[in-house]
């Protein structure tokens, strides 16, 4: 029995844009849940320790320098490595449509575009949780 | 579960990050308790919103690293009281050692609770000592006048202000200025940090205990190792003269409270009918006896 959902919310590469990152992460906490926000320019390395250390349910990643074809497959990769690739990973950003059907062929689980309304991120990332947990 | 404690105690992380958060679930479970002490020293930081608690924290696990100490971190933001959510920033300070071996950091709600902390915070410490961490740090929320639980888990308290917080009257108020043992002035290239201090000194010198006061500049990490050096010192003076024991037991009095006020707490939701006081008083009585 677990009480509450703990998503980490990190910004990989190198771009400075973290808005978007701090508005999810601002839903999510009213939506009840813990997050931990780490903010600007996480490596996939640094987001993978993280996530084991917070032993955090779900991580979203927020991308809006076009560098997400480099940063997901690494990140992925780097969460087999350890062990951890059971948790779901979400990403927000600019990211075209046809990536977004790659990423999630790759094993992302959400891709969340510009304008999509928070309730559906809230709701999505409740349905994910409970995926795993069942 | 023995499994994960086994890993645990052979140096494994994710066993640890996942005990915690059984931990924090099950709140009722005593596992902890028969876990052997590795004599871990707890650091308790605490001070106002943006004093610059996290970044102190950061330059102070710089120095431990320099110095081969391996550190682990407990970091509290609030929960809200509203939707039970919380936004946990603090680690954000403390990206150097993201991908440091010998530093593992953990952000936690502070809960319901109101003393500054969160209750689990308790068995935490004891799970990150039988791991074996040099030194725990323990950040409280950003703490006002009264939260002052931290000097009920920690070996030494630090109590961080930064310049213009306030007078000498401030200074003289009862409850978190009472709990330092050591005053840190962070932000101390800021204008008024001598005075500041000066003010300080005047206020406690008027109590017989003398304390320590170091400026610093968490940012750069000047007063860093002048604070650690305190630390360090004040730490062997404990042991010595008895300190340390008294406050360990300070700790566990203060733990079983947590816990009987939680069962009163549950027993007193099971009562549906609220007649007189007394016998709502001695219905949670029996209700707590009943289950032991």
């Amino acid at each position: 029995m677990k009480n509450k959902i703990r998503v980490l919310i990190a910004k990989p590469g190198l771009d400075g844009h973290d808005r978007g990152a701090k508005v999810v992460a601002k839903a999510l906490r009213d939506a009840g849940m813990e997050v931990i926000y780490t903010g600007l320019r996480q490596t996939p390395e640094q987001i993978v320790k993280t996530a084991i250390q917070e032993d955090v349910d779900l991580i979203g990643l927020s991308i809006l320098s076009g560098a997400h074809m480099n940063i997901c497959p690494k990140l992925l990769e780097l969460m087999k490595e350890n062990d951890i690739e059971n948790i779901p990973v979400f990403v927000g950003g600019i990211i075209p449509p046809d990536d977004a059907e790659e990423l999630k062929r790759m094993g992302i689980k959400e891709v969340f575009g510009p304008g999509t309304p928070l309730s559906t991120i809230v709701e999505k990332i409740r349905q994910l949780f409970s995926e795993v947990e069942s | 579960m023995k499994d994960l404690l086994e890993k645990m105690q052979n140096g494994d992380i994710k066993s640890l990050a996942k005990l915690i958060t059984y931990l924090e679930n099950h709140p009722e479970d005593r596992f902890v308790e028969d876990l052997p002490s590795k004599g871990a020293k707890v650091i308790g930081f605490t001070g106002s919103p943006g004093a610059g608690k996290s970044t102190l924290v950061n330059a102070v696990i710089s120095q431990l690293r320099r110095e081969n100490h391996t550190v682990g971190v407990i970091a509290i933001d609030p929960t809200s009281p509203f939707t039970g959510g919380s936004f946990l920033g603090d680690r954000i300070r403390m990206k150097t050692h993201f991908l440091d071996d010998g530093v593992f950091i953990r952000s936690m709600g502070s809960g319901t609770s109101l003393g500054g902390l969160n209750e689990s915070v308790f068995d935490v410490i004891k799970l990150m000592d039988a791991f074996g961490f040099d030194y725990i740090l323990i950040e409280t929320v950003g703490a006002g006048q009264s939260e002052v639980d931290i000097v009920y888990v920690s070996d030494i308290v630090v109590l961080i202000l930064s310049p213009g917080m306030g007078d000498d009257i401030q200074f003289l108020k009862s409850g978190i200025m009472e709990i330092g043992d050591i005053y840190v002035i962070n932000k101390s290239d800021l204008d008024g940090a001598d005075f500041y201090k000066m003010r300080l000194e005047s206020m406690l010198s008027l109590s017989n205990v003398k304390k320590p006061i170091v400026k610093t500049i968490a940012t750069s990490g000047v007063g860093v190792e002048e604070l650690i050096f305190n630390i360090k010192k004040l730490l062997s003076k404990f042991h010595n003269n008895g300190e340390i024991r008294k406050r360990k037991e300070r700790r566990l009095k203060k733990h079983a409270e947590s816990i009987l006020i939680k069962r009163i707490q549950k027993s007193l939701e099971k009562i549906s009918e609220f007649d007189k006081l007394s016998n709502v008083i001695s219905k949670v009585i029996n209700d707590i006896c009943k289950n032991n």
